[in-house]
């Protein structure tokens, strides 16, 4: 029982290798989660290199939210995939991951937001996907604290509930996944940034990392925020703008909330965590930016909107805010698998706000296109040439597509 | 992070006055092949440092003007008319 106190490392510390069979370039969610999906496809030469700490971008700076309802065919058998990897992970990776499926409610306030909840209703029950449209009654006894009030500006006429939907914590489906991948002989380094990507003959031979060069015959994309800078060390450009989501928590309350509520004419989402702090999210800056800093403007709408739904919150004061960058795509839907004319180079990329709910079943599918050499059928629709080929998967169900165009 | 946006008619006032219009891009012409095409559609520098982009002071005077803009620290470098 003392091995409780044990200081065992979670990943072991190895010195960079000059050779390995795949490079993972990035270490958050994503690089590590393909990272453990490619061990147990027993795929183990592997290194995630990572510029800073592990799963201190993007990953560090989501709310964390899983759900699945969204609205293309595309979507939501994909994100559904990752909901039902996500209930069995801590499981799998023998972590406490504190996943706590709550359910949400997407608030509808017009007559043509109910109907498009109708309609992401309708498609994610024909799809599996356990949604309904439920109207104030029964909101009203889900989420007492929540304003019915009628003839207000923005009034709830209805709701999308989602039972599944839930929150966890991010740091531990990280630092899993980690460990994860480490104890199946995947090496994680740290503090080691890439710098340039080796070609010849339109084939990638290996990286530039600040600690040297790095052969490998697979190299993937996985970073969040910067995956046009690193497309552009294979003189690649991507369609895709970089966009700082804002987010912040307000101090600990009695819980009043156990659902996720988000709407999307308010651009705004909340929740309570199990430590009593409301995490309110969803503002998007219209303007591209690397700078991952709050705006006061951001806050205060967030702050209104949300006062909007929660008028009992009005004399409760704010602990933390954030900015985590989002890899923004024209359709919401993020950039999956290998890029024609450049061989062994995979992109994981234009995640916007959507890639940390993902993460288990990109890193899973990712790594069967590189043991098998095949995109399995789940991932098709979201290759780059779908912007060449016209094929746009247009999810508008994702949380930003309200607020930036 | 917010900034102030030096508008060549108005003078510096706060960004969220203006309207971001995206990068400073060239349309192609009738005669460009596809790929062109698809590039101004879809493909996007994305900088991560100094990019010309296309601003409208929307709550002022309503013209469109360029910006040298750093990405990464937010610093407005030239503001000038197009």
């Amino acid at each position: 029982m003392f091995q409780i106190f044990a200081k065992n490392r979670m990943w072991r510390k190895q010195p960079l290798k000059h050779r390995y069979e795949v490079v993972i370039i990035g270490g958050g969610v994503h690089g590590l989660s393909t990272a453990y999906y490619l061990g147990k496809l027993g795929v183990t030469d592997v290194a995630v290199l990572d510029k800073g700490y592990l799963g201190g971008g993007a990953s560090a700076r989501t709310t964390a939210i899983i759900r699945s309802n969204y609205l293309t065919p595309e979507g939501i058998p994909f994100f559904n995939e990752s909901v039902k990897l996500y209930e069995g992970l801590a499981k799998e990776l023998n972590f406490n991951l504190l996943f706590n499926q709550m359910g949400r409610l997407d608030l509808g306030h017009t007559d043509s937001a109910v109907y498009g909840l109708r309609m992401r209703t309708e498609f994610n029950r024909i799809l599996g996907v356990d949604s309904r449209l439920i109207g104030p009654k029964e909101i009203k006894k889900l989420v007492p604290s929540i304003d019915l009030r009628e003839g207000k500006h923005f009034p709830i006429l209805a709701a999308l509930y989602h039972p599944p939907c839930g929150v966890i914590r991010h740091d531990a489906v990280v630092w899993g996944y980690g460990r994860g991948a480490d104890r199946q002989g995947a090496e994680l380094h740290p503090f080691t940034e890439v710098t340039g990507i080796d070609r010849t003959n339109g084939r990638v031979t290996g990286v530039e990392t600040s600690q040297g060069l790095v052969k490998a015959n697979t190299v993937i994309s996985a970073t969040a925020g910067w995956s046009s800078t690193i497309a552009k060390m294979v003189d690649l450009e991507l369609p895709i703008t970089t966009h700082a989501l804002q987010a912040m928590v307000t101090e600990p309350l009695k819980p009043f909330l156990d659902k996720t509520i988000s709407s999307a004419n308010l651009h705004a989402y909340v929740y309570q965590t199990d430590r009593g702090e409301v995490v309110i999210g969803g503002g998007v800056d219209p303007y591209p930016s690397y700078s991952q800093r709050s705006t006061f403007q951001q806050m205060e709408e967030l702050a209104a909107n949300t006062l909007e739904m929660f008028p009992c919150l009005k004399n409760v004061n704010v602990l933390r805010q954030w900015a985590g960058l989002c890899d923004m795509t024209p359709d919401y839907a993020p950039i999956l698998g290998p890029v024609d004319g450049i061989e062994g180079f995979i992109l994981s990329c234009g995640w916007g706000s959507w890639g940390f709910k993902a993460a288990p079943v990109a890193g899973k599918r990712v790594a069967e296109l590189i043991a098998t050499g095949e995109t399995p059928e789940l991932i098709k629709p979201f290759s780059l040439s779908r912007f060449r080929e016209g094929n746009l998967v247009n999810e508008r169900a994702a949380a930003p597509a309200a607020a930036i165009h | 992070m917010a900034f102030l946006l030096n508008c060549p008619n108005c003078g510096e006032r706060n960004v969220h006055e203006f309207r971001f219009g995206g990068e400073a891009t060239s349309r192609p012409t009738p005669n460009s092949t596809p790929d062109d095409w698809i590039r101004y559609f879809y493909n996007r520098g994305n900088v991560a440092g100094v990019q010309r982009e296309w601003w409208n002071h929307r709550y002022g005077c309503r013209k469109w003007f360029f910006a040298l803009r750093d990405t990464v620290s937010n610093q407005i470098q030239e503001t000038l008319w197009p």
